[in-house]
């Protein structure tokens, strides 16, 4: 639609745009990347490069096929982000065409099949993760033990391009399983919790992101403080993280208190398996999430309640890339139902009584 | 003092930059008569007046110069004394954008009053008497309603009025006519809100200004007697608090139903430069003649709190105020949040301007729009409700019906969705669009009906004269055949005889 003139109002305008957002969860997000790049070395970073830079590679091909122009969309810096969330969320090791194929599949499947920024239905980040786990399991599953940079045993540059672009294996000594499949593994050979874990499950590692796990997901400080920034900037809804991991916890505690031998606590729960870097980062994509305080209070407690489930009864081990996948698809069906109500008229859109007070009970006449 | 208790505010809303700052503080200085004053007929919602006049005529200051024609209409009076040049159509500063019809004056600079009756300063004067010179003295609503205010006061005739709020809110950026009218004149405004609250009968008059205006309100509590049982109430600074229906809400929780006005649930509200004009024109018999304005934005040179005379032109003030600094990215009259561009400076202040804002490309802000994100800010902001980024989306598909079931009808056009929308999408001008196209297909179905109908009817006709004519010509048939039969018979008469 061309604009029309007049021009109506408003003539000014909030501070800030799209890319100004972009940017801001980028600039977020560069802790946890950091410290992930420190602890698991050049493999990572060498992923992190391929992963971003075929995510914006991808977005120009498809706008350039869409027959878009380029500049806009590609300063608009959601490319990068969805990349560079993508990224975070992968094994530091995989080779190089894990980040490719992940890229590839999220922007074109995940975002321009769509129609673009703003049309997808499912977050393109997590849709191709969860594509790759399921094509590529063992690359995907394979967690390195942390080797930070500089340090005896971690691969130097060479050794680290060999392991991201030549397929250099990774030494089994190297490889450890993630907390959350430790915990798995265990339950299933009817090992309780407090063996299972042991050795394995240290709070305070865990917080610091001393542990094998994906590049970004490390951290839980460094991400907690990168989501504090966007929610004081309010460039994130503060309701999605709230009632995602406020309801993880929830459950957690619950069942931790039923059988603390066969449920882990919530201090487990929220600090692994990268629910912190979705809570913050991932679910609350606009894009993906309902537009309505109260839709994304629901959208949040039903992600926080669908990776609990996933993690206690399903096959997978880590659960936050389904459950957000599944609440993306509750999405539309959340917004048609949760709407604030209009000024001057009931929930049900019929016009207030005339002498009836506010529906909140303000107001009422003498 | 009256404290606001948080629970009866609106929903929604957003804090746009004040930027007062730069004309808050400067006093209500008069602008010089300018060499040609242009009066619209129309400054009002409503019918345009009827002119009185005819070129060449000399007028004062305060002459009726068009008169009110209908039920919803209001007066113009001459703003200075001089000669009326010309009657003819002139660019004015009306949502259609078109041109109106124009008195020109050419002020012979004598700013001569026509006889005015002496100041009456009777406490009880009847309900008619007020609405009387009100409607006598051409005052509309002066926040940029421009609603006749001699027919709103009548509106509460129809229905029990408890509630006066003089709306003092100020909400727009720039703008700070009312608050210096406020700061300067509240005792102007308390008595008209005095005359406005006998003429209504209402129990309780707030006059309403945001907390960050604290010397207006000082200004009026320290004019404020208790036996007065008028308030001025504070409340928390944030657009569209000026809007009726919110500033409702917001003192008195109560909510308008959608469709209906104020006066529906109690409540009428004013703008205070409306009570400062009913004061003038109760108690002095004076006509409204002139405007606070402020001059403001990045690309004027001095702004400014001036008192206009009526019709002086955009141009005027300006030049006044030093010119534009450099060319304004975009010139409005009004706020920039509501206000409406103006094509260019040669447009009259009319009854609504209280603002003409320069405003330079960094302050408008203005950029390409972007995808909508689903981000939910403009339904965050929306203070009515709504959903616009459904509308939005809706009204880019093409389906105006289900931008309408969505509630276009209840959005107030405040453009708080469009400030805070980060992909820039001019979202009211979409609704505007709509709306546009709404009404032109419903008066288009209206048309078509008509013509239908017409068809209808020619059709009827044209059936009722066939039918007339197979009638006549069944009756002439039957008649010959009669004829022949009597002549028939008369021959088998002759052949019998
Ligand atoms: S504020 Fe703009 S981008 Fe965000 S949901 Fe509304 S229309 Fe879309
Ligand atoms: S312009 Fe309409 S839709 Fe937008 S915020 Fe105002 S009332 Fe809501």
């Amino acid at each position: 639609m061309t604009t029309p003139t007049p021009v109506s109002g408003p003539h000014t305008h909030a501070p800030g745009g799209i890319a100004t957002d972009m940017t801001w969860v980028a600039l977020a997000l560069l802790p946890a990347t950091a410290f992930g790049i420190y602890l698991f070395g050049w493999p990572a970073l060498n992923l992190l490069l391929v992963t971003v830079t075929s995510a914006l590679a991808f977005e120009a091909v498809c706008l350039k096929l869409a027959r878009r122009p380029l500049r806009p969309a590609l300063s608009d810096g959601s490319a990068l982000v969805t990349g560079l969330l993508l990224a975070l969320t992968l094994p530091p090791w995989s080779p190089w065409w894990i980040g490719v194929l992940g890229a590839g599949f999220a922007l074109v499947v995940g975002k321009h099949v769509f129609g673009g920024l703003g049309q997808n239905l499912f977050n393109p980040a997590m849709l191709a993760r969860v594509a790759l786990l399921i094509s590529f399991p063992l690359e995907m599953t394979t967690w390195v033990i942390p080797q930070p940079l500089f340090t005896p045993g971690a691969p130097g540059f060479l050794e680290g391009v060999a392991i991201t672009f030549a397929g250099a294996p990774v030494p089994d000594a190297l490889t450890g399983a993630t907390v959350l499949g430790q915990a798995q593994t265990g339950l299933s050979q009817d090992l309780g919790l407090s063996r299972s874990l042991e050795g394995v499950y240290d709070p305070l590692h865990q917080a610091l992101g001393w542990i094998p796990a994906s590049l970004g997901e490390g951290s839980a400080l460094l991400l907690l403080a990168g989501g504090m920034v966007l929610l004081a900037r309010r460039i994130i809804p503060w309701e999605i993280p709230l009632a995602l991991l406020g309801t993880l916890a929830l459950l957690a505690t619950a069942f931790m208190l039923v059988d603390p031998e066969c449920h882990a606590g919530p201090g487990l729960h929220l600090s692994s398996g990268g629910v912190l870097l979705a809570a913050f980062f991932i679910a609350t994509d606009p894009v993906t999430s309902p537009a309505t305080r109260a839709g994304r209070l629901l959208f949040g407690a039903g992600c926080g309640l669908l990776v609990f489930v996933i993690r206690t009864w399903g096959g997978y081990p880590e659960g936050i890339a389904f459950a957000i996948l599944l609440m993306n698809a509750m999405t539309p069906l959340i917004d048609h139902y949760l709407r604030p109500r209009t000024f001057g008229r009931t929930r049900r859109g019929r016009p207030l009584e005339p002498t009836q007070t506010a529906p909140d009970g303000a107001g009422r006449r003498p | 003092m009256w404290s606001f208790p948080r629970t009866l505010s609106f929903r929604g809303g957003v804090h746009p930059q004040p930027r007062k700052q730069t004309t808050r503080n400067l006093a209500i200085e008069p602008l010089p008569l300018p060499r040609r004053l242009y009066l619209p007929v129309q400054q009002h919602i409503g019918a345009p007046a009827r002119p009185l006049v005819a070129a060449g005529d000399r007028v004062l200051k305060g002459q009726v110069v068009a008169a009110g024609d209908g039920a919803v209409s209001a007066a113009v009076h001459a703003s200075t004394s001089g000669q009326v040049l010309a009657i003819e159509p002139h660019p004015a500063p009306h949502p259609s954008g078109l041109p109106l019809l124009t008195l020109v004056i050419a002020p012979d600079g004598a700013d001569r009053w026509v006889d005015l009756p002496e100041p009456d300063h009777a406490l009880s004067l009847s309900r008619e008497e007020i609405a009387r010179r009100v409607a006598a003295a051409g005052v509309v609503g002066m926040g940029g309603a421009t609603f006749p205010a001699a027919v709103k006061l009548n509106l509460g005739t129809r229905h029990a009025i408890d509630t006066l709020i003089l709306n003092g809110s100020e909400c727009e950026p720039y703008l700070s006519c009312d608050d210096r009218l406020m700061r300067e004149h509240p005792g102007e405004i308390i008595d008209g809100a005095r005359i406005l609250r006998q003429a209504l009968g209402a129990e309780r008059t707030l006059i309403v200004v945001e907390d960050n205006k604290p010397e207006a309100l000082a200004a009026l509590r320290e004019r404020l007697y208790v036996a007065d049982a008028i308030q001025a109430v504070a409340v928390p600074t944030r657009y569209p608090m000026g809007s009726e229906r919110h500033i409702i809400r917001a003192v008195t929780g109560r909510e308008i139903p959608a469709g209906q006005l104020g006066a529906d649930v109690g409540v009428m509200v004013h703008n205070v430069a409306t009570a400062r004009a009913v004061h003038r024109a109760v108690r002095h018999h004076q006509p409204l003649v002139s405007r606070i304005v402020t001059v403001g934005g990045g690309a004027v040179a001095r702004p400014a709190n001036l008192e206009v005379p009526l019709g002086a032109r955009v141009q005027d003030l300006l030049d006044h105020c030093g010119g534009a600094s450099m060319a304004p990215a975009r010139l409005l009259m009004g706020g920039p949040m509501m206000g409406q561009v103006i094509p260019h400076a040669r447009v009259p202040v009319v009854k609504g301007s209280n603002g003409v804002i320069a405003l330079t490309a960094a302050e408008t802000r203005s950029a390409d729009p972007g995808p909508c994100i689903r981000c939910g800010r403009c339904v965050a902001a929306c203070p009515s409700g709504l959903t616009p980024l459904e509308m939005a989306s809706r009204i880019r598909a093409g389906d105006l019906d289900g931008a309408a079931e969505r509630g276009l009808a209840d959005c107030v056009a405040c453009g708080a969705c469009a400030y805070v929308c980060p992909a820039h999408l001019p979202l009211v001008q979409y609704f505007q669009h709509a709306r546009g196209a709404l009404a032109d297909r419903r008066e288009q179905g209206q048309h078509q009906e008509r013509i239908r109908r017409l068809a209808q009817r020619r059709r009827e006709r044209q059936e009722a004269e066939a039918r007339a004519k197979a009638e006549a010509a069944a009756q002439r048939k039957a008649e010959r055949a009669a004829r022949r039969q009597r002549k028939t018979a008369g021959k088998e008469h002759e052949t019998e005889a």
